[in-house]
């Protein structure tokens, strides 16, 4: 056999030898150098990354009652690309109960609104618990749906809905906030209130368990012995000052008004009540229809969702008085025995301004002024403080009298801690200066003594004015939380921790305006809150009520206010009523206000007030109008959006039309004139 | 070496291969172990567990190797043209109602007793019959009538094989061309080999009709430069113009012509997937239903694969902790993608011994054959090197997306009883009539 051949062998030897290299060069590219990201891709295909959820913070009142809890509820959450072919839906439906075709289109709207590629879409909230129990046997059957568990609130005590506020899935637009970073789709957030505010504590930190999953999604243990994983921690519970009876009180003699009643500790700022009428149940706000009932509560023409004592604005009425007197003895312009010979109006300027009392010698001493709320009288020494000869001039006076309003907490929000509080309104000169040009005095604004006029407050704002009368000088930034986690120095606690000085008026003054404040209730306009064992201090109000409807102003029935803290001696409590459309103070914010301090202070209320309790309760002031109102405001709000959406063009449309609809009415008027007065009958 | 003292039988066996062999085997018995462990199993003796399988199976194939290693290596030469009638028999049996069907194909042979693929054997009995051929007194390979009779001793199994929709068994035999190469085929056989490859890559990627015109181009330039040749001798014209013609033949009927009426879908997608293409709408099969057939799982295979062999890195996740093999994230774990387990769990030192040991394997194997003093020997070693080495290629090249997904299993390690027993009959044939080196066998 020829031999030429010989030299193949080492060919084939070269081949054995390069081939092979060639495949080791392979995997050094593909493991060594990890060319085309593959390594990633193992980790995100078989390692579950399964996040814990710690419950959230439990939430105490005063008394260490629990009055926020926790329930374990259970959600179907589905990752739609891993959804296969052959995927049982009927199976599934059957299980969960709920009819194929409400699967479908719930699944298609979820996929629609958050894209095909999510890995955790929640179909269906808070499962039933047979449910629950049938899927968690199934549940490896169906690759890419899992159950997630995570805790659903519940209010305890059922009180508390208005500063508490509800917890929801975080939303697409706060994702992408850079303070929520730590924050996936599906997590839980808190959305108003206490809940909102204490979120960062009340969350806890979520636990992340690394498991090792097959290709049909069943968990096969943990990834490298759980030495990536991280335990949840429980979210801090929070205690609150308020007392869970009270609120309750409060809330139940709230329901079916509009209005708020806010009771606060004026040694320590902290809020013991707090209610917003019209009250609705709090486990309304929790569960799984939460979004619709948050929708009905929402269209609702009395606007349960308006959280009125930090939301709503209101003139004061008479209960500014004090604040009047304390203004006008701190600046010097009259001593406690100043008196004001009002026969039953008001008028230095001109108008008459009217005073409910005109007896002889209600206003004889600023005591007497406060018990009987002589309006005359407050007006009168309201000009005398920002006229003050030492001021020079009225609009140095009235930038004074706006300092101490400041210092009051009036006029911007206090800082409570709860989200969206509103500021009230304190005019300054160049308010003055905008609506008058340039060209006013103190005439234009003596209803402000009594009251009336530009300024507005929110009834946490009249609460707190009231602390700090109680105070003789000072406050603490209305609050409700006592501690987190048992620590009463917490970080986030810090601001409501500081002693807010108020202005130097002097103790005698406080004295004199507290001395006629008792008079309000001992002989004056609030006889009805007057207990025999305990010396209420108080004021009542009666703001004016006017609507701007169609260009006109018309004037509804009063807010009744009333203002109050007791004892006189060393005070506990402080509170603010304000009830929208129900007439004077003593009738309904009166009562109301006496009966939370009674319940405060002795924990109960007497057999012989019991029969008041009822009547609060039971009553019912909502005016007809205010669905009237509320369908008119619906009116208005959409056509601002309207006009908000308009392009230019249509925007210049409309502008037109408006114009040839003016000439339209104009010669109709001159057509109208003409018949009337130039042309004669034929 | 005559003048060598004289070695016992013991000496003379090739102990170094059968340590590879014994070494392959282990690691694909611990290769199965770790895909099918659980940390729950109790016992490792679990009779139903694959790995426990292919251990009966390694014990049974140490049997076989003993009764060869005892046998007369006469008995080799003696049976070749009996043994490829019989294989040939029994292919065409697996046809009938008495194959057995897996998976879309008819390989198997049910025999009461004992289910085989035939395919499996028939290497087997290829090679010692091409061996037996290409050492036959009366045979010269340099004439064309031999080659091709050697070639289609090689081949006519693999079309049998191919009737019964077993492509990559059917490429397999392909790898006989490697002994014959050793044995003097021309090099014209190879350049004319990997044209019609280069021809067919052409065809898949380059529209038809440009392909046309680029094979006119090539025709007409060939001619400019062979002008001169062209003179003297117009057979080079008629030469030319036949190259032409047969390119042109091939790509534009033959090459669709097979796409659309030979190959089956997951062929065709396997192919187009390897060139990184999308299946032309040409080719998509259509059911009788008028739905297109969809196969499209052997690139989730491959990537799958890929992902495991990648997320082993350099040193690997250690043994018993490969997260993608474990938990059956690779298809055809046990078998076809067992290479998978260990890249992953070796990582790439891990991979590359393993290819090292199989490339001293196939080194061995030449060296072995190159001191053979009988052709036939020498021919049965090369394609016993052809075999294993076609199919380490192509199953790891498949693994890491290098090669089509045929599914021809890793040899020695893959799970499965045929495959495993087929390669150590191979192999042990070889070491059996390495022993009698210094004789003349016919």
């Amino acid at each position: 056999m020829a031999d030429y051949t010989q030299n193949r062998s080492n060919y084939i030897r070269i081949l054995f030898v390069v081939i092979p290299l060639v495949i080791v060069i392979r995997l050094l590219f593909l493991q060594v150098f990890d060319v085309g990201g593959y390594k990633q891709a193992a980790i995100g295909q078989a390692v579950y990354i399964k996040k814990i959820y710690p419950p959230r913070g439990i939430i105490y009142d005063r008394n260490h009652k629990v009055i926020m809890n926790n329930n374990i509820v259970y959600d179907l959450v589905v990752e739609p690309r891993k959804i296969t072919k052959d995927f049982d839906t009927l199976f599934l439906c059957k299980m969960l109960n709920v009819p194929v075709s409400e699967f479908n289109t719930q699944f298609k709207r979820m996929v629609n609104k958050y894209g095909w590629n999510q890995k955790n879409l929640a179909l269906f909230r808070n499962l039933s618990p047979v449910a629950v129990a049938r899927l968690q046997e199934n549940i490896y059957e169906f690759t890419g749906v899992e159950l997630v568990e995570h805790s659903e609130r519940s209010f305890t005590e059922n009180c508390g809905a208005s500063f508490m506020g509800y917890i929801n899935e975080i939303s697409e637009s706060q994702l992408k906030k850079e303070k929520y970073a730590e924050y996936q789709k599906g997590d839980y957030i808190g959305i108003t209130g206490i809940e909102n505010f204490y979120e960062d504590v009340l969350r806890g930190r979520p636990g992340v368990q690394y498991l090792l999953r097959d290709v049909k999604q069943r968990i096969q243990g943990s990834y490298k012995e759980g030495s990536l994983d991280s335990m949840a921690t429980p979210g801090q519970s929070l205690e609150l000052f308020i007392d869970a009876k009270l609120q309750k009180l409060t809330e139940d003699m709230m329901s079916n008004k509009l209005g708020s009643a806010v009771a606060i500790d004026p040694q320590t700022g902290g809020i013991l009540a707090f209610a917003s009428g019209p009250t609705y149940d709090p486990s309304l706000l929790t569960g799984a229809s939460k979004g619709k009932n948050l929708g009905k509560l929402l269209m609702d023409a009395t606007k349960p969702l308006f959280n009125r004592p930090i939301q709503a604005v209101y003139p004061p009425g008479s209960t500014f008085k004090p604040i009047t007197a304390l203004v006008a003895l701190d600046e010097g312009v009259i001593t406690p025995s100043f008196g004001y010979g009002c026969g039953g109006g008001y008028y230095a300027c001109g108008r008459r301004i009217g005073c409910t009392h005109s007896g002889g010698g209600h206003a004889r001493n600023l005591a007497y002024a406060i018990a009987y709320s002589c309006n005359s009288y407050f007006c009168h020494i309201f000009r005398l403080a920002i006229d003050a000869p030492k001021h020079g001039n009225v609009h140095v006076g009235l930038q004074r009298w706006h300092q101490y309003m400041n210092e009051f907490g009036l006029g911007h929000p206090i800082g409570i801690d709860i989200p969206n509080e509103k500021g009230g309104n304190i005019p300054d000169s160049n308010y003055f200066n905008r609506t008058y040009n340039g060209n006013w005095n103190s005439c234009n604004m003596s209803i402000i003594g009594m009251g009336q006029g530009e300024v507005l407050m929110t009834p946490l704002q009249m609460a707190n004015s009231m602390c700090i009368i109680a105070n003789k000088g000072h406050y603490f930034i209305p609050h409700f939380v006592k501690s987190i986690g048992g620590d009463s120095t917490h970080e986030k606690l810090k601001p409501f921790l500081q002693k807010h000085q108020v202005a130097n008026i002097t103790d005698s003054a406080y004295q004199y305006v507290i001395g006629g404040m008792q008079g309000v209730v001992d002989f004056g306009t609030a006889r009805i809150a007057r207990m025999a064992d305990i010396v209420v201090c108080a004021k009542t109000g009666t703001a004016q009520n006017e609507r701007i409807i169609g260009g006109k102003r018309i004037k509804l029935q009063n807010h009744s206010m009333f203002v109050a803290f007791a004892p006189r001696e060393n005070p506990k409590i402080a509170v603010a009523v304000a009830i929208e459309n129900s007439g004077y103070g003593a009738t309904w914010a009166g009562p109301i206000a006496s009966l939370m301090i009674e319940q405060y202070l002795k924990d109960s209320i007497s057999p012989k007030r019991q029969f008041l309790v009822k009547k609060m309760k039971d009553a019912k002031i909502i005016p007809n109008y205010t669905y009237i109102l509320d369908s008119i405001e619906r009116a208005e709000a959409r056509e601002r959006d309207r006009i908000k959406n308009m392009s230019k063009d249509s925007l210049k449309i409309l502008q037109m039309q408006k114009d040839s609809v003016q000439r339209k009415k104009d010669s109709l008027k001159a057509a109208y004139y003409f018949r009337r007065y130039y042309s004669k009958k034929p | 070496m005559s003048y060598k003292k004289q070695q016992s039988y013991v000496e003379r066996i090739d102990w170094s291969l059968v340590m590879l062999y014994v070494l392959l085997a282990l690691i694909g018995i611990l290769s199965i172990y770790s895909v099918e462990h659980r940390d729950t199993d109790i016992s490792f003796i679990m009779s139903d567990k694959n790995y426990w399988k292919q251990l009966v199976f390694f014990g049974a194939s140490l049997f076989l190797a003993f009764v060869i290693l005892v046998m007369d290596s006469k008995f080799f030469t003696s049976i070749p043209f009996l043994a490829y009638l019989v294989g040939v028999i029994f292919l065409l049996l697996a046809l009938t109602p008495l194959g057995k069907g897996v998976k879309g194909s008819h390989s198997w042979l049910n025999l009461g007793f004992f289910t085989f693929q035939p395919g499996e054997l028939m290497k087997l009995f290829t090679s010692l019959t091409i061996a037996k051929f290409l050492s036959l007194q009366e045979v010269n390979f340099q004439t064309m009538k031999h080659r091709l009779m050697c070639a289609g001793l090689a081949l006519f199994p693999a079309v049998i094989i191919l009737l019964q929709n077993e492509t990559g068994l059917a490429l397999v035999y392909f790898s006989f061309f490697l002994a014959m190469y050793r044995e003097g085929l021309p090099n014209i056989v190879l350049v004319v080999g990997f044209s019609v490859i280069a021809l067919t890559l052409a065809t898949l990627l380059i529209p038809k009709d440009i392909l046309f015109i680029i094979l006119s181009v090539l025709a007409i330039v060939l001619l400019y430069l062979q002008r001169k040749r062209l003179r003297r001798n117009k057979e080079i014209l008629f030469l030319v113009a036949g190259i032409w013609f047969v390119g042109v033949m091939f790509s534009q009927v033959i090459v669709p012509f097979a796409f659309k009426n030979v190959l089956q879908a997951h062929h065709i997608d396997r192919i187009y997937s390897l060139l990184g293409q999308e299946v032309p709408e040409a080719y998509i099969k259509i059911k009788k239903s008028g739905e297109k057939v969809r196969t499209g799982t052997s690139d989730y295979n491959v990537s799958q694969s890929k992902i495991a062999i990648a997320s082993g890195g350099f040193l690997g996740k250690g043994y018993l902790n490969g997260t993608q093999t474990q938990y059956n994230w690779v298809p055809e774990q046990r078998t076809d993608f067992i290479f998978c387990t260990v890249a992953e769990q070796f990582g790439f030192w891990g991979s590359s011994l393993l290819i090292l040991i199989y490339s001293l394997f196939l080194l061995r194997i030449v060296h072995v054959a190159e001191r053979q003093r009988s052709q036939f020997s020498r021919v049965y070693a090369y394609c016993v090197a052809g075999i294993l080495f076609f199919h380490m290629v192509i199953n790891i090249g498949m693994t890491i997306g290098l090669a089509p997904v045929i599914g021809i299993p890793l040899p020695l390690v893959s799970y499965g009883g045929t495959s495993l027993m087929t390669f150590s009959i191979l192999i042990f044939i070889l070491i059996r009539l390495d022993a009698d080196r210094q004789m003349v066998l016919r």
